[in-house]
């Protein structure tokens, strides 16, 4: 009585729990752009001079600024990643001007530095006059050190020293302001004639500001050219529709697939199609807590991953009848069916993983999301198709509210004498 | 439902030998001669799918590209509701927009689109990095396996799952069926359940080696048969589930995951057939060589042919 009991909680608790979050949890799970539509776009970057490298610093810094220019259109939630040595890839999700944004990325980041004009007098932080560009700096150039009064300051080196000695000659005490494309980063003051190519920045910056304004004075010197290789732009109705057909496709044969397995293996299919159910839910919630973005390639591997997962349940279950038909009672049988089929349930699973480990390692993108999908729908498979359903079917068959083999599916006649 | 499943599965196994070898030759042979019927993300050019809301011919469509200037080398995918248009130039942003305003000024208001473009340089990249991840996919199962049974299992199941992943391929390109990024994810996870399914038939095959009788050939031969009749009901359980699931997808699934559904289903039917007919009696082959020099070996080679 008890363990009947017990098994009504641990149902009704379960059942609970799933009916509670699901509506939460279906609202605030991220999907790819391919099922809200936005557009994706791989870039290869190349140094805009021939025989310069791009580095993994000014990769990054390209692709933060990349972020900074999405970020200043409007867009919600950029995707800025970078892949390998050279390539940066941008997804954007729900994008109404995308051949503006397109052109905008593709530009070069460009450092000047800028001086005020009379024009601009009138006007405080107004700085027209371009003095210098991101390529008048030596590569790799900008040094952050510390003054005597151990404030971080910030050593440049320019390749023309004349043309820099007329410069800071002529703004003598005035600002030199230094601009990322039109946004201004700082407006040091020239503080003397400097003839030797070198400068130092100081100001009040903090050693994080510091360092930042140094990346970006060195990407200045190496700007990267942005060139599209591959993209992939899907219109809103279009993802819309997408989502809907791969959920109605899912559910369709989620149905078809309970259905049988109860048929199959009465009681205990039941149990199954109940895990299934648990399973579905602890993968969007896995989704929804590691913040991973469902895409279409996800979906589908998510309704395959339902397939592994009753797997391992009629490995379980027809090795229990199995014994059953060999003449044990349904008590020691399905202890002798839930041990000996673990073992292959798991070797299976393994194998599966690894090749999923495989793909997760060497792909990318939709692949890549593809074999994360499959990796943590087996990883919770094994916890709800093996561990949680054997634990409800042993609560049931411990209480004895199982005790007819055709509750297993199986035929008094099907049952040979020990 | 009681089916009794005990047939001669090893003994069979020639014709399905021969009927794998048949189409393995028809694969290679089409996929010399016509390769595989490569989509946009192998192949350099873009590809706009258009979602219409109302009837537009082939016809008008070509019209306007034409009138575009971008009507040459173009393959169509007609469809009621979901038009593919294959371009084998490189759309640049700006005839891609243009095309899309002129398609909703001129065939329908409602249309949406979706596009990709890819270079080829990436495109073979990809495919080089997708025969990388079978490859290394193989031996790190490989390896599993040799740990968990021994090596001939390990043999055993890698050929029978190239086998499942060749045959897709080869059926791929016989049918001319496109072939585009989701594929690659497809052959992989057929790779994963082909594996499955085999490992579930050498777990069984290898738990009854231990009260076995294994002297001769065929002692092997009755081991596998039995193994296979008793696991055969799960094999037909689990087939029919994952097979459904990815009908499914396959029938109501959309668009864009119908070639990769395809690919799924027949793959999985490889997977369950290969683990039976090719990978069990291909173990026994393997395993029947080593019995030959031990003692009683004479017999065994006389027993077989």
């Amino acid at each position: 009585m008890k363990r009947i009991l017990s098994f009504i909680v641990v149902v009704l608790i379960t059942t609970g729990v799933m009916v509670g979050t699901s509506p939460g949890l279906l609202n605030s799970l991220k999907l790819g752009l391919d099922l809200k539509g936005g557009f994706e776009i791989l870039y290869e970057a190349q140094p805009l001079e021939a025989g310069q490298r791009v580095t993994s610093q000014s990769l990054i810094q390209t692709a933060q600024s990349l972020e900074r220019r999405i970020n200043a259109l409007g867009t919600t939630e950029p995707e800025v990643t970078t892949e390998g040595s050279n390539r940066i890839r941008v997804r954007l999700a729900g994008v109404s001007n995308e051949a503006e944004v397109r052109s905008m990325l593709k530009k070069p980041a460009e450092l000047t530095f800028r001086s005020a004009t009379a024009a601009d007098a009138k006007k405080p932080g107004q700085y027209s006059k371009i003095e210098l560009r991101g390529n008048d700096f030596v590569e790799n150039g900008a040094v952050v050190g510390y003054n005597q009064l151990n404030q971080p300051e910030i050593s440049i080196k320019v390749k023309d020293k004349a043309k820099f000695a007329e410069i800071t000659k002529r703004l003598l005490n005035k600002e030199l302001a230094i601009f990322l494309d039109n946004d201004l980063l700082s407006a040091p003051t020239v503080r003397g004639e400097l003839t030797d190519g070198s400068a130092s920045i100081t100001g009040n910056y903090t050693r994080e500001e510091a360092n930042k304004l140094a990346d970006t004075i060195n990407l200045g010197a190496l700007p990267l050219k942005l060139t599209e290789k591959y993209s992939q732009s899907v219109g809103a109705t279009l993802g819309q529709l997408s989502l809907d057909q791969t959920i109605r496709a899912g559910l369709i044969g989620s149905i078809i697939i309970l259905v049988f397995m109860i048929a199959m293996f009465r009681v205990p299919g039941i149990i199954a199609s109940f895990c299934l159910i648990v399973h579905t839910w602890l993968v969007l919630a896995i989704f929804y807590l590691g913040g991973f973005v469902l895409t279409l390639p996800g979906i589908a591997a998510f309704v395959l991953g339902i397939g592994m997962a009753v797997d391992a349940n009629i490995i379980t279950y027809e090795r229990i009848k199995e014994e059953i038909k060999s003449g044990k009672t349904i008590r020691s049988s399905v202890i002798a069916g839930s041990k000996a089929s673990f073992r292959t349930v798991m070797d299976a699973n393994i194998t599966t993983i690894i090749a999923a480990a495989v793909m997760f390692g060497l792909g990318t993108g939709s692949v890549r999301g593809f074999a994360l999908v499959l990796i943590v729908d087996i990883v919770t498979s094994i916890l709800t198709n093996i561990f949680f359903s054997r634990f409800l079917l042993n609560l049931l068959v411990k209480a004895d509210a199982v005790k007819k083999p055709s509750y297993f599916g199986v035929k008094e006649s099907d049952i040979s004498a020990l | 439902m009681r089916f009794n499943w005990d047939y001669k599965y090893v003994k069979m196994s020639k014709w399905f030998y021969t009927f794998s070898i048949i189409i393995t030759l028809l694969g290679i042979l089409s996929l010399s001669i016509f390769g595989l019927n490569y989509g946009v993300d192998f192949r350099s050019g873009s590809n706009v799918d258009v979602n219409l809301t109302k009837v537009v011919t082939q016809e008008q469509i070509q019209t306007l590209l034409d009138k575009k200037g971008i009507g040459k080398e173009v393959d169509y995918t007609p469809g009621k509701e979901r038009f593919g248009i294959r371009f084998s130039q490189v759309l640049t942003d700006q005839q891609v927009n243009d095309f899309k305003t002129s398609f909703n000024k001129e065939l329908d208001p409602k249309a949406s689109f979706e596009v990709n473009t890819v270079d080829t340089e990436m495109a073979q990249e990809l495919e080089r990095n997708a025969i990388w991840a079978i490859l290394l996919a193989s031996v790190a199962i490989a390896v599993y396996i040799s740990i968990r049974f021994e090596w001939r299992f390990a043999v055993a199941a890698i050929v029978s799952l190239l086998h499942d992943a060749f045959l897709v391929i080869s059926i791929f390109s016989i049918f001319r069926l496109e072939v585009d990024l989701t594929f690659i994810t497809a052959i992989l996870t057929i790779v994963g359940f082909s594996i499955n399914d085999t490992v579930v038939i050498f777990d069984r095959i290898r738990e009854n080696l231990r009260f076995a009788k294994k002297k001769s050939r065929a002692d092997l031969e009755q081991v596998v048969d039995h193994s296979i009749a008793q696991t055969m009901t799960r094999s037909l359980a689990t087939v029919f589930t994952v097979f459904i699931a990815s009908v499914c997808l396959f029938i109501f699934g959309g668009e864009s995951i119908r070639m990769f559904s395809l690919a799924m289903v027949i793959g999985l039917l490889f997977g369950a057939y290969s683990s039976i007919f090719i990978a069990s009696p291909l173990w026994v082959a393997l395993k029947g060589k080593q019995k030959t020099p031990t003692a009683g070996g004479g017999t065994v080679k006389t027993a077989k042919s």
